[in-house]
C-alpha cells in the first residue's frame, strides 16, 4: 500500500472483533474473540497516525512502545513488532485479551477525540499470537551469578519479575500454593476470555528457557515463613495478589447457594466444573442466579453462569434459567472492561441497575429462595469522584433467586504475613512497598501487584514486577544498597 | 508429584497412608490439615495431617472411603504418586496443662484426636478418652489411643464392642460426677457428633474445642466455601480454624452446608464405578 496521509488513515474505521456467534457462545468456554486475520491487523495499523508525542504510550502503565510496533506491523514486519513490543511487556497475548484498553492506551488515543481510537490492544494479541506461535524473541540468559532469589506468587506480578530476573542469570525459584501456576490467570479469568493455553505456555517457555523452577503446592506464611526464606535467598519478592474474598454484610449470606466470585470461578477454571464429572470438582448453580457488583469479576461470574446454565440445558433438556447482574450504581458507572458489559449483554446477561440487596431469604432447608432488595439512585459525587448511591425509602422487593455469588472485592490474603515481622501493612491489609522500587519496610523483600495496590490490574501487576525485578537486580549485584 | 511410601489398611473402610511431602513435614504441627489432589482430574481434599516424621521428611494421613475422591485414593499403594499434597495448612492445637481433660475421637476422627491426646498426656494432663463408631468394625487404634490415656472408654452405637451407646453418654456422666472437674474438651468427628457434644457440655460450661470439616476449595482463604457462623460472624476453616470453640458454632448452618453437594457428591460416584467397570482391573484410573 502506498504511504498515505493522515488524513486518509483517519477515514478508515477501526475494525471490529470478530467473535463466536453470541447464540453458539453462551452454550462453550470456547474463545469469544476469535482475533484479527492477517490482512484485518494490517489494515487496522494503517489507521495510527505515528504520533510525535504519542498519547497512547502515556495511558500504557507500562508505556509499551506502541507507534514502533504498529508501524512495524504495517510494514509485514512481525519479528521486529515482537521486538518493539517486548521491550515493554513480555506477554502481550494475556495484556491485548484482558487490559481495560478504553481507559488505558486506547482511552488516550488521539483518534479517540473524533473517532474510534486505534484498536491497539488487539493488535497487541495479534502480535503476541504471533510469538506464541512463531517464537521469533528467544528468551536470552545471561550468564550466572550465583545469586538465589525467591518469587512468591506465580501470577503476572511474579512471572514477570521472576522473567525478568531468570534472565539476568539469576537462579529464580517461584513458590505457588496452588497445584498450577497462573494466578488469577488461571484461576479467575475464564477460559472463554483468555484461553489457559496462551498462559501454559507463557509460563512453560520462561521455564524451559530460562530454568525458573516452580515449586507449586508452597504455601509461604506456612510450608516455610518468609524469614525462612530470607535464610536461604539474597532476595524475595511478594507477588500473592489480593485473593481474600470480602461477603456484604446482610443476613443470609452463610446460606446453601451464596458464594463468592472467587469459589465459582476457581471451581470453574480452576478445577473445570464445567466438566464434571469427567473432572472431580462440581459446581452448583440453580436456575436462577444473581451475581452482585459489576466489575470484571462480576462479569466472568455471570458469564460463567450462563454457560452453565446452557450445559445444563443441553444435558437435561431443562430451561436456561436466568443470570442478573446487580449493581447499586448505574450503567455510566460499570467499572469491568466495556468489551465485557457488551459480551455480556448480548449473550443474555440481565442487568438490575440502581439496585442493591439487603437480605438473601431462605427456604426451611438453609437453601437461598429469594433476594431482597432495595431501589437506589445517585446523589452528589463521593470521595473516589463517582455520585455515591443512596437509598431509596420504601423501595424494597424481593427477586426470585436461588444462586447468589459475590463479587465485591477482594483483599491481601494474610497467610504469607504470618512471621513476617518488620513487613509493614496497611489499615487495607496491604503491604507497604515504594512504588518505583517495590521496596517493602522489610529488607530484601520486595513487593508488587494486588499485594500492594489491592485489586487493580494484570498490566499494572506485571509493571510492578518489572519494576522490581531490575531493583533487585541492581542490589544483589551490589550496584545498589538497602539504606 | 508426591509418593505413596507406605499403606496401613486400619478397617474396611479406613486407610493409613504416609507421603513422601518434605516441605509439608518440616514445618506440621498436629492439628493442622494438607490439601490432597489425587491426579489432574481430581478435586482438592483436605485431610488432617494424622502424623510427621521430619527426618523423613513424610507425612501420615488416614482417610475414611466415603465418596470418589477417598475411594479411588483408597485403591492406591505404595509407589504410586498423589499430583497435589499442599500444606500444612490451618493453626496448629493449643496445648497446655488444664487439669483434667476429655479428648474424644468418632469414627475416622480417632486419627486426629490421636496426636494431640497424645500431647495433651505429654503436657502433665489428666487425660479421658471416649472413642466410638458406628460399629466394631470401624473402630481403630483402641490400643493407641489407650497408651496415652488415663481411661479409655469405648462405645458403637450398635454395641458390637464396648459400651452400646453414643460418645456423648459416658461424656455426660463424667461431666455430672462432681469428683472429675473437666476443665476442657477436644471432638473430633462427624460434624453430628460434634454438635451433640458441645450441647452436652455446654450446661456445664466446659470449653469445648472442635476440628470442622466443611468443604473446601483451596485451603488458603482464597475462595470462602469453607466458612462457618459463629456467634461473631463468618470466618474462614481453612485460615481461621480447623479448630474453633464449639460453644460458639452455628451447627444447623454447618450440617446444611455440608450437604449442599450431596447430588453431584453420589453423581461422583457412579461415574467413577463406571468407568472402573469399563476399565476392569485397575480401579485406580480413570481414563
Ligand atoms: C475474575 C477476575 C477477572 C479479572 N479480569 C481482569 C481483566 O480483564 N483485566 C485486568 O487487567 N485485570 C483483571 N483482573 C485483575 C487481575 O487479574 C489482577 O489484578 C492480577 O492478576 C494481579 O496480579 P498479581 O500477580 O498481583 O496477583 P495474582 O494474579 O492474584 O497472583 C497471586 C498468586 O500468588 C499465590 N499466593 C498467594 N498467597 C500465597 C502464599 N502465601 N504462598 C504462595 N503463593 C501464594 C496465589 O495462589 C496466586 O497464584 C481480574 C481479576 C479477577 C479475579
Ligand atoms: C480440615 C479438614 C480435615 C479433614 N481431615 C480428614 C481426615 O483426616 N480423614 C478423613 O477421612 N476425612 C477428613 N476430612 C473430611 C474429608 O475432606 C472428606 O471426607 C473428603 O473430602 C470426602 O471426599 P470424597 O470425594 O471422598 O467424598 P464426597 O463425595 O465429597 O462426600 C461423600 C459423603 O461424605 C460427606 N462429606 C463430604 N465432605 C465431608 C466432610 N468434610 N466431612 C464429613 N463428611 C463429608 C458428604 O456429605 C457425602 O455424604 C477433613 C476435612 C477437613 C475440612
Ligand atoms: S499493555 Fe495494555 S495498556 Fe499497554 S498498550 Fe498493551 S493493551 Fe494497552
Ligand atoms: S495516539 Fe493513536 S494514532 Fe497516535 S501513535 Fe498512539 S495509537 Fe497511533
Ligand atoms: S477453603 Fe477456600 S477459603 Fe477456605
Amino acid at each position: 500500500m502506498a504511504e498515505l496521509k493522515p488524513a486518509d488513515r483517519m477515514k478508515i474505521k477501526r475494525h471490529p472483533m470478530p467473535n463466536q456467534d453470541e447464540h453458539v457462545r453462551r452454550g462453550n468456554f470456547d474463545e469469544v474473540a476469535l482475533g484479527y486475520a492477517p490482512e484485518t491487523a494490517r489494515e487496522e495499523a494503517e489507521r495510527c497516525i505515528q504520533c510525535k508525542d504519542p498519547k497512547c504510550v502515556q495511558g500504557c502503565p507500562v508505556g509499551v512502545l506502541i507507534p514502533q510496533f504498529i508501524k512495524a506491523l504495517r510494514e509485514g514486519d512481525m519479528v521486529q513488532a515482537v521486538e518493539w513490543m517486548k521491550v515493554k511487556n513480555n506477554l502481550p497475548a494475556i495484556c491485548g485479551r484482558v487490559c481495560p484498553q478504553e481507559s488505558q492506551c486506547e482511552g488516550n488515543c488521539i483518534l479517540g477525540k473524533k473517532g474510534d481510537p486505534v484498536a491497539i490492544g488487539r493488535l497487541e494479541r495479534y502480535v503476541g499470537d504471533f510469538e506464541l506461535a512463531h517464537r521469533t524473541c528467544p528468551l536470552a540468559k545471561a550468564p550466572k551469578t550465583g545469586k538465589r532469589i525467591a518469587v512468591v506468587g506465580s501470577g503476572p506480578a511474579g512471572l514477570t519479575c521472576a522473567v525478568d530476573l531468570g534472565r539476568e542469570g539469576h537462579d529464580v525459584t517461584i513458590f505457588e500454593s496452588l497445584h498450577g501456576p497462573g494466578g488469577v490467570l488461571i484461576y479467575g479469568i475464564p477460559e472463554f476470555r483468555l484461553p489457559k493455553g496462551v498462559v501454559h505456555n507463557e509460563v512453560n517457555y520462561a521455564v524451559e528457557c530460562l530454568g525458573i523452577q516452580i515449586k507449586t503446592d508452597h504455601v509461604i506464611g506456612r510450608s516455610y515463613t518468609l524469614d525462612e526464606l530470607l535464610a536461604e535467598y539474597d532476595a524475595v519478592f511478594l507477588g500473592t495478589g489480593a485473593g481474600l474474598p470480602s461477603f456484604m454484610r446482610i443476613p443470609g449470606i452463610n446460606l446453601n447457594g451464596v458464594m463468592s466470585a472467587n469459589e465459582f470461578l476457581t471451581r470453574v477454571n480452576l478445577m473445570k466444573a464445567y466438566q464434571f464429572p469427567d473432572y472431580d470438582t462440581p459446581v452448583k448453580l440453580g436456575r436462577k442466579v444473581a451475581v452482585i457488583g459489576a466489575g470484571n469479576v462480576a462479569m466472568d461470574a455471570a458469564r460463567c453462569s450462563l454457560r452453565l446454565r446452557a450445559l445444563a440445558a443441553q444435558k437435561n433438556a431443562g430451561e436456561q434459567g436466568e443470570v442478573h447482574i446487580v449493581y447499586r450504581r448505574s450503567k455510566d458507572e460499570v467499572p469491568a472492561r466495556h468489551e465485557e458489559v457488551e459480551h455480556a449483554e448480548e449473550e443474555g446477561v440481565i442487568f438490575d441497575f440502581l439496585t442493591s440487596p439487603i437480605e438473601i431469604l431462605g427456604d426451611e432447608k438453609h437453601h437461598v429462595r429469594s433476594l431482597r432488595c432495595v431501589r437506589m439512585e445517585l446523589g452528589e459525587p463521593d470521595a473516589s469522584g463517582r455520585r455515591k448511591p443512596l437509598e431509596r425509602k420504601g423501595s424494597e422487593f424481593d427477586m426470585d433467586i436461588d444462586t447468589v455469588i459475590m463479587a465485591l472485592g477482594t483483599n491481601p490474603n494474610p497467610i504469607v504475613f504470618v512471621d513476617a515481622d518488620g513487613l509493614e501493612r496497611t489499615k487495607y491489609g496491604t503491604a507497604v512497598a515504594e512504588h518505583e522500587t517495590g521496596r517493602t519496610k522489610k529488607r530484601r523483600v520486595w513487593a508488587g501487584g494486588d499485594v500492594v495496590t489491592g485489586a487493580a490490574t494484570v498490566i499494572s501487576a506485571m509493571g510492578a514486577g518489572k519494576r522490581a525485578a531490575a531493583d533487585i537486580h541492581a542490589f544483589v549485584k551490589g550496584e545498589s544498597s538497602w539504606d | 508429584m508426591y509418593a505413596i511410601v507406605k499403606k496401613e489398611v486400619l478397617t474396611d473402610v479406613t486407610k493409613l497412608m504416609v507421603i513422601e511431602a518434605p516441605h509439608v513435614a518440616r514445618s506440621a504441627r498436629a492439628g493442622q490439615f494438607v490439601i490432597v489432589r489425587i491426579d489432574e482430574y481430581g478435586e482438592r481434599i483436605p485431610l488432617t495431617i494424622a502424623d510427621y516424621d521430619r527426618a523423613a521428611g513424610t507425612i501420615t494421613i488416614i482417610f475414611q472411603e466415603l465418596g470418589k475422591s477417598t475411594k479411588q485414593l483408597g485403591k492406591l499403594t505404595p509407589g504410586d504418586t498423589l499430583a497435589s499434597f499442599a500444606g500444612p495448612l490451618g493453626h496448629p492445637t493449643e496445648i497446655g496443662n488444664y487439669g483434667t481433660v476429655v479428648c474424644m475421637g468418632g469414627g475416622v476422627g480417632i486419627a486426629p484426636i490421636y496426636p494431640i491426646t497424645r500431647a495433651l498426656k505429654e503436657a502433665g494432663n489428666r487425660v479421658i478418652s471416649i472413642i466410638g463408631a458406628r460399629t466394631k468394625n470401624l473402630l481403630f487404634w483402641e490400643d493407641r489411643m489407650m497408651s496415652v490415656s488415663d481411661s479409655l472408654i469405648v462405645c458403637t452405637d450398635d454395641g458390637s464392642h464396648g459400651r452400646a451407646c453414643l460418645v456423648t453418654e459416658p461424656l455426660k456422666e463424667l461431666l455430672e460426677d462432681k469428683n472429675n472437674r473437666v476443665a476442657k474438651v477436644w471432638a473430633i468427628g462427624p460434624a453430628s457428633m460434634m454438635k451433640f457434644v458441645t450441647l452436652t457440655t455446654k450446661p456445664h460450661a466446659v470449653p469445648t474445642i472442635v476440628s470442622l470439616n466443611t468443604i473446601m476449595i483451596d485451603g488458603t482463604g482464597m475462595c470462602g466455601g469453607c466458612r462457618v457462623l459463629l456467634e461473631e460472624g463468618a470466618r474462614f476453616v481453612c485460615v481461621d480454624g480447623p479448630e474453633f470453640d464449639g460453644h460458639k458454632v452455628d451447627w444447623d448452618s454447618l450440617l446444611s452446608r455440608l450437604s449442599f453437594y450431596k447430588d453431584e457428591e453420589r453423581e461422583a460416584v457412579e461415574y467413577y464405578e463406571h468407568k472402573c467397570r469399563i476399565d476392569g482391573e485397575t480401579m485406580k484410573g480413570r481414563k
